[in-house]
């Protein structure tokens, strides 16, 4: 009765295999490695100093909407609306500044309180109809994308926005979120700092803070964490407002690094940082994965789809390749996540 | 912090929670009819009763997930109507539900300090104390007797048993002076069971008021002090330990009277009346 669980020490090797099987990202690791280890060998230019930005470069577009997407799916919630919200962002951004001809910064702090209040939309909806977020996102994600086009369409006159290169604040806007520079032959862009960034500090508030602690909770077992006392309606608001935080991050830098945006963009992105959120190893169920996890998974999208590109493959392979890594993930995720639900 | 701090079993005043003549209606059901009860310090209050007798329902109140219509609830003397199962917390009343108690994903030091995490440095630097929540679970959940080598791994993994008795230390841990517990014991197995009823004694021999919701009196009668019977929302039945035996008492929580006509019911003759088999040896008893 005093000794629950087994006598013996585990030897020193067993406690370190044990802890491994335990990360969310080891399937993530593992393959990330798998598919860089497989285009250095395919593809001869990929493993010079100058691919390494471009790979990272896209690695980071996506990740940077990774992480707050894994925050939410760890959360228990989906968001189907995240894509178009990117696009959204950028327009509210480029279409305020010029049509009120304001300096851009006006534009950019519009857009983020615009974007910040379709996430809470968002999250508020859920919380209150209590409907699948599957659903609710579904809903906000074919309205915007509508709204994308028609208000786009209907203020400009074209699906795309007029140019705001020669706006006021617009150099510095872009050096916060289109710059880039360069170290020796690599060309390094500033959302990779945002990027990673944005991991550290999912990181902290996942494993470290109160609310990552409700963040887990809110998707593992929702009615236990509410029955402790932990506040899930505003934890999952939160999530969803943190999503279109980084959309809007996303969205500026779509802006200030083509100066137009074409209305249309967005759509089916969403699947992209649910996918790398899923092979860093989120369940689709709720309640574990990690940020680390949603970057891993970003970076394998970078290395496949550059990595076909330096093959000179056709490019049409990337989405087969998509697909394999997101069904092997989820089978070895499925496989950690038994063992730990098991029984001893 | 810990309940050990007021650890007066023999308490002068009155129960820590009475609830009396209280009543509750879900639409035009009324779900819980006149019901009364008192819990107090350092004895368990057992409410038995079959599926749809009202207990969850009762349970609900007690932990304020819903309020009650009408009646009184009172905490210490005090009338109380909570509006949430935080208030209930607040009033030092800690509800373990049957199935719902734990994230099976999360460690079990995670899982411990759920909801009341503690939380050390300031501004963007504030985090959780995980030094501290590693080292706490650990000594809280061995003062119960439970040795847990790793508070890492997953609650999940742990047993039915021991994942009640988690609940069961956790709430001891933070100062609940009333412990209600829904059916801790109704999925486990016999050995389970035992573990989780030693833990029940252990949290009333702490000087808790226990109410232990159950449909198994048998279980009830090992711990129980106090024995509220439920039937279709009403009160059936209000007993002290003293005054009641397990026999009396199994019989009137299978139904009593409705026992006797099943018993009459079952053992007819063959040959009286019924599309019964003949050969049944159950009817010859």
């Amino acid at each position: 009765m005093t000794a629950l669980t087994a006598d013996v020490e585990p030897t020193a090797a067993q406690s370190l295999a044990r802890r491994l099987l335990r990360r969310p990202e080891l399937g993530a690791v593992a393959g990330a490695a798998a598919v860089f280890v497989f285009f250095s060998v395919v593809a001869d230019p990929f493993l010079r100093a100058a691919s390494l930005g471009t790979v990272l470069y896209a690695s980071s577009t996506i990740g940077i909407m990774a992480v707050p997407v894994a925050l939410l799916m760890i959360g228990g919630e989906f968001d189907l609306s995240a894509g178009v919200m990117v696009t959204s962002s950028a327009l509210v951004s480029s279409m305020f500044s010029y049509q009120m001809t304001a300096n851009t910064w006006v534009g950019v702090g519009v857009s983020l309180l615009v974007t910040l209040a379709l996430g809470a939309f968002n999250g508020i909806l859920l919380v209150r109809t209590k409907l699948p977020s599957f659903i609710i996102t579904l809903g906000t994600f074919l309205m915007l994308s509508g709204l994308n086009l028609g208000l786009t369409k209907l203020i400009s006159g074209t699906v795309s926005t007029k140019h705001i290169g020669d706006m006021q604040g617009f150099p510095t806007c872009r050096d916060l979120f289109a710059s880039h520079w360069t170290i020796g032959s690599v060309d390094l862009q500033v959302t990779i700092l945002w990027w990673l960034g944005l991991v550290v500090v999912a990181t902290w508030v996942l494993l470290r803070t109160r609310a990552g602690n409700w963040i887990f909770a809110a998707g593992g077992n929702p009615e236990a964490a509410r029955a402790v006392g932990v506040p899930v309606a505003r934890t999952k608001v939160g999530l969803y407002t943190a999503v279109a935080f980084c959309a809007w991050i996303s969205g500026q830098h779509l802006l200030f690094s083509f100066d137009v945006v074409q209305s249309g963009e967005g759509v089916g992105n969403e699947f992209l940082y649910i996918i790398a959120a899923v092979i860093g190893g989120c369940l689709m169920t709720g309640g574990y994965g990690s940020a680390v996890g949603s970057a891993v998974g970003a970076f394998i999208f970078g290395v496949t789809s550059k990595g076909i590109v330096y093959a000179q493959w056709n490019p049409d392979w990337f989405t087969f390749f998509l697909g394999a890594m997101l069904l092997l993930a989820t089978l070895l995720n499925t496989f950690v996540r038994r063992r730990a639900e098991a029984g001893r | 912090m810990t309940a050990q701090d007021q650890n007066t079993p023999e308490e002068p005043q009155g129960p820590l929670v009475a609830l009396s003549g209280v009543s509750k209606a879900y639409g035009n059901v009324l779900a819980l009819r006149d019901v009364s009860l008192d819990v107090h310090a350092g004895e368990v209050t057992c409410v038995l009763g079959d599926n749809g007798a009202g207990k969850s329902t009762l349970i609900k109140i007690i932990a304020g997930v819903h309020p009650h219509d009408s009646g009184t609830y009172t905490v210490a003397g005090t009338p109380v109507r909570h509006a949430s199962p935080r208030e209930a917390l607040d009033h030092g009343i800690a509800t373990v539900h049957q199935d719902l108690a734990v994230v099976p994903l999360m460690p079990v030091w995670r899982n411990f300090f759920l909801g009341s995490e503690p939380v050390k440095g300031r501004g963007p630097l504030r985090r959780l104390d995980v030094a501290t929540m590693r080292a706490t679970t650990r000594t809280a959940l061995l003062r119960f007797g439970i040795d847990l080598r790793d508070v890492d791994q997953p609650i999940g993994t742990l047993s039915g048993g021991e994942r009640q008795c988690v609940a069961i230390a956790r709430a001891v841990h933070f100062g609940a002076q009333v412990l209600v517990l829904d059916e801790p014991t109704a999925a486990l197995g016999v050995r389970q069971s035992g573990m989780v009823l030693r833990y029940v004694a252990a949290a009333r021999d702490a000087g808790l008021g226990v109410v232990l919701i159950t449909h198994n009196p048998h279980h009830a009668y090992l711990v129980g002090d106090r024995f509220v019977l439920l039937k279709r929302g009403a009160m059936a039945g209000s007993h002290l330990k003293k005054d009641i035996t397990l026999d009396a008492l199994t019989r009137q929580m299978s139904g009593g009277s409705e026992l006797d006509e099943l018993t009459h019911e079952l053992s007819r003759t063959p040959a009286a009346t019924g599309p019964v088999a003949a050969t049944d040896p159950e009817t010859t008893a």
